[in-house]
């Protein structure tokens, strides 16, 4: 059988469309997100859109080369951008922690945001609990398109195990601040409606006592006191900008290694965007094997063999057996890409190569661009 | 009385921290973590903690003894290895290993573990329905700082210190159950706050069965019968991260293992002519002779073409030495893990799992 080959992403369409307003890069951990966030946002901003890139964990290195020195939580311009188009590009790394304490800021009086910045429960939330860091993407992202002030968004997402984790944690987080057991832990002990819970309660109360301990349910019951004036808004932000992601102006890209749970992960998550009405562009494929020469793996072998059972000519030898075992490579990730393709036939897909070296300056990340627009490049 | 102090199956000396790595071929069992009996394998997510736990694992068992490989991360990553379709939250044999050596394993869920903890100390039954309507298990096992680490570190050590009941005529404490325990651990980035029960738990209760629950899950960590093994891919991200996990771990008053340097390729190319390469340097006129002597057809376009392979290959095994020689300062000994070109599988698990000894890590 021969697949019908995938169709092909049009990355520079996508980036030159007036319409688009924010790109969202997801995937598993690993893959290539953070680089295929600023490498889009390079690209974009090179030819003519003011831009900024939000990124999560950029390597060290990548991260001086977009002059992010410090984590100041502010879009801050990127040193050697080409502006002859009449585009820019600014970027940002997210704090989480900060993130959190300027929306508690924003929605509280002072006096209030004090209470809840220094609760230790809510310092315990805040920079610990999983999925405070994809709520905050969330809430920086609807900050910056609310301000209005760029063209373009390009958004790389947290490091989490799954794709999914972006569109659940922040729903998580919502759901437990809003549960049931913080409604009553928030209730004062006297209350009425106290008696209408029942048994329940002294058993459910007591089980925290005795695990988690007094100060601990202490904390968290003056943390809801406070958060609660606060918390409608900020749920309703939340929703806010759920909802920007489901607007035409969105697209999602789906960054995944060609790599067997990559590629699941990948599946889940597109399905899962089509179930949400949520825009996806397609899917990148990252550190793709790269094979220069026209020769299949088992021509390759054979003659590495034969070189070898004469003892001659070891540099051919040795570049027989290199290819040959990149050719095996490529051919396993083309069959796991045309497994994805045949499963998912509207989905574009774009392909980076597996450059021999990281990718930390900014002409690295033009070879990428590069690569995802389709141009051919040679490392 | 001995029977309570550190004893090893074959009778080893306990050497939980070497110096430095033994050289290869001295002694193929002379085994650098003689005396461990919990090894937590952690590293960046995504470089292979789940599959080199359990070569690990099966390496260990191969001395003939018990040996559980325990995950607690909730991502059903050791049943798919090993073959089957999930675990559960009870321990169960996996695999045989040489010398009639077991492998069991164990998935374990806090909430599981929540509800044992809570009907082995107090007494509650089936308090599970009412403790779930009203989000207390959600509560307890993924938002209150701390407490998820430690019902699961809980459970880990309770394995390692679980003894047979020893047989009337006999006085104290009867053998371990398990010889060894390895755990697929969480990643370099949690990993210390995840071990460091002391600190989180100080923001618990402070009395009662979780501060006694508590001394005991940090006896067995602080203990040298446990040490943390870091696994690496020989990229820059994974070997940052591993160097800075290594500092934080001892900082925070961990033993450090070893370093566990996943997926390495063969090297193809002698040194001299990956460096001549790595700068672009290729001898395209002798690739070509070769490629004639093997009669392959158009040889010297087909040495241009093989010649950037090669140059792209000794590029990128730069890069690998780099990330080497970083993680040899890190001063613990290095083991290497074979990538394995068909995909992991039990066979390839084995092969790990032999590489392992041959080095002499266990
Ligand atoms: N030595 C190896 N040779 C070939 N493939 C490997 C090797 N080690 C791991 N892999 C593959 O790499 C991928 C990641 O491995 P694994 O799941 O063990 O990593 P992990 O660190 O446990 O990941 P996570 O952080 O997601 O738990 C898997 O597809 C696995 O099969
Ligand atoms: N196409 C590529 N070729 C070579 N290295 C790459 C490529 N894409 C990513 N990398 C490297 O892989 C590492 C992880 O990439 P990163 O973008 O930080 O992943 P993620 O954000 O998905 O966790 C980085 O060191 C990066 O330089
Ligand atoms: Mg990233
Ligand atoms: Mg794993």
């Amino acid at each position: 059988m021969n697949p019908t080959p995938p169709r092909t992403l049009d990355v520079d369409d996508l980036l030159d469309n007036p319409g688009t307003r924010i790109v969202v890069c997801c995937g598993s951990g690993g893959v290539g997100k953070t680089t295929t966030a600023a490498a889009l946002a390079l690209r974009a901003a090179e030819r003519g859109r003011h831009t900024v890139v939000i990124t999560v964990d950029p390597a060290r290195r990548l991260a001086q080369s977009l002059g992010l020195t410090e984590l100041d939580n502010t879009p801050r311009p990127v040193p050697g951008v080409a502006d002859s188009n009449g585009g820019s590009l600014h970027a940002m790394m997210l704090d989480m922690k900060r993130t959190f304490d300027e929306t508690v800021e924003a929605h509280a009086d002072p006096q209030r945001a004090e209470q809840i910045l220094n609760n230790p429960f809510y310092q315990s939330l805040s920079s610990s609990f999983a999925g405070t860091q994809e709520y905050m993407a969330m809430e920086k992202l609807g900050q910056l398109r609310r301000s209005d002030e760029w063209d373009l968004i390009v958004v790389d997402t947290p490091p989490s195990r799954s794709a999914l984790d972006f569109l659940d944690a922040p729903k998580r987080l919502g759901r437990f601040l809003d549960g049931r057991l913080v409604r009553f832990l928030g209730t004062p002990a006297r209350g009425g409606a106290f008696r209408l819970l029942g048994a329940g309660f002294g058993l459910v109360t007591g089980v925290i006592t005795k695990i988690l301990g007094t100060q601990l349910l202490k904390d968290v019951q003056s943390f809801i006191g406070a958060f609660d004036a606060v918390f409608g808004g900020f749920q309703e932000r939340a929703e806010q900008t759920y909802r920007i992601l489901q607007t035409e102006g969105t697209a999602f890209l789906v960054v995944a290694a060609p790599e067997l749970d990559a590629l699941r992960e990948a599946s889940y998550f597109v399905a899962r965007l089509s179930a949400e009405q949520m825009p996806l562009a397609g899917l990148v494929l990252n550190r793709v094997q790269q094979v220069h020469a026209d020769l299949s793996a088992e021509q390759g072998s054979a003659a590495a063999e034969l070189l070898e059972a004469t003892g001659e000519h070891p540099l051919a030898a040795a570049a027989l057996r290199l290819h040959a075992g990149r050719v095996r490579q490529r051919n396993r990730e083309q069959r796991l890409r045309n497994r994805f393709a045949a499963d998912h036939p509207d989905v574009a897909i774009a392909e980076v190569p597996a450059y021999p070296e990281d990718v930390h300056d900014l002409d690295a990340l033009r070879a990428i661009g590069r690569a995802l627009a389709g141009v051919s490049t040679v490392p | 009385m001995t029977l309570t102090s550190t004893i090893t199956p074959g009778g080893g000396r306990a050497r939980p921290q070497p110096a430095v790595h033994r050289l290869r071929g001295v002694s193929s069992r002379d085994r650098d973590w003689d005396g461990v009996r919990l090894h937590v394998v952690t590293g960046k997510g995504g470089t292979g903690k789940t599959t080199v736990a359990a070569a690990l694992a099966l390496a260990l068992a191969a001395e003939g003894g018990k040996v559980l490989l325990v995950e607690v991360e909730e991502r059903h990553g050791i049943a798919p290895l090993f073959g089957l379709d999930s675990l559960s939250y009870a321990e169960r044999e996996i695999a045989a290993a040489d010398n009639g050596g077991t492998v069991y394993a164990l998935a374990v869920d806090a909430e599981a573990a929540l509800l044992e903890y809570l009907e082995m100390f107090y007494g509650l039954r089936r308090v599970g329905g009412a403790l779930r309507r009203f989000g207390v298990i959600d509560f307890a096992t993924t938002i209150a700082p701390g407490a998820r680490d430690i019902l699961l570190t809980g459970k880990v050590t309770e394995a390692v210190r679980r003894r047979t009941p020893q047989s009337a005529r006999h006085d104290g404490p009867g053998p371990y159950v398990y010889d060894a325990v390895v755990l697929d651990a969480p990643p370099t980035g949690r990993i210390t706050r995840f071990l460091n029960v002391t600190a989180e738990v100080s923001g618990l209760a402070r009395v009662g069965p979780v501060r006694d629950h508590a001394a005991r899950v940090i006896d067995v960590i602080r203990s040298p019968e446990t040490v943390v093994h870091f696994v690496t891919l020989l990229e820059e991200m994974p070997v940052q991260e591993c160097v800075e996990g290594i500092a934080e771990a001892r900082d925070a008053g961990l033993h450090v293992g070893g370093i566990l340097v996943n997926m390495v390729r063969p090297a193809l190319l002698e040194d001299s002519v990956l460096a001549a390469a790595s700068q672009g340097v290729v001898d395209v006129a002798a690739l070509t002779r070769g490629l004639q002597a093997a009669s392959l057809p158009d040889p010297s376009r087909l040495a241009q073409e093989l010649s950037k392979e090669i140059v792209e290959h000794a590029r990128h095994m730069r890069v690998a030495a780099e990330a080497r020689s970083r993680l040899a300062a890190a001063g613990r000994p290095c083991y290497d893990v074979p990538f394995l070109d068909d995909g992991v599988d039990l066979d390839g698990l084995r092969r790990l799992a032999r590489e392992l000894r041959d080095q002499g890590a266990v």
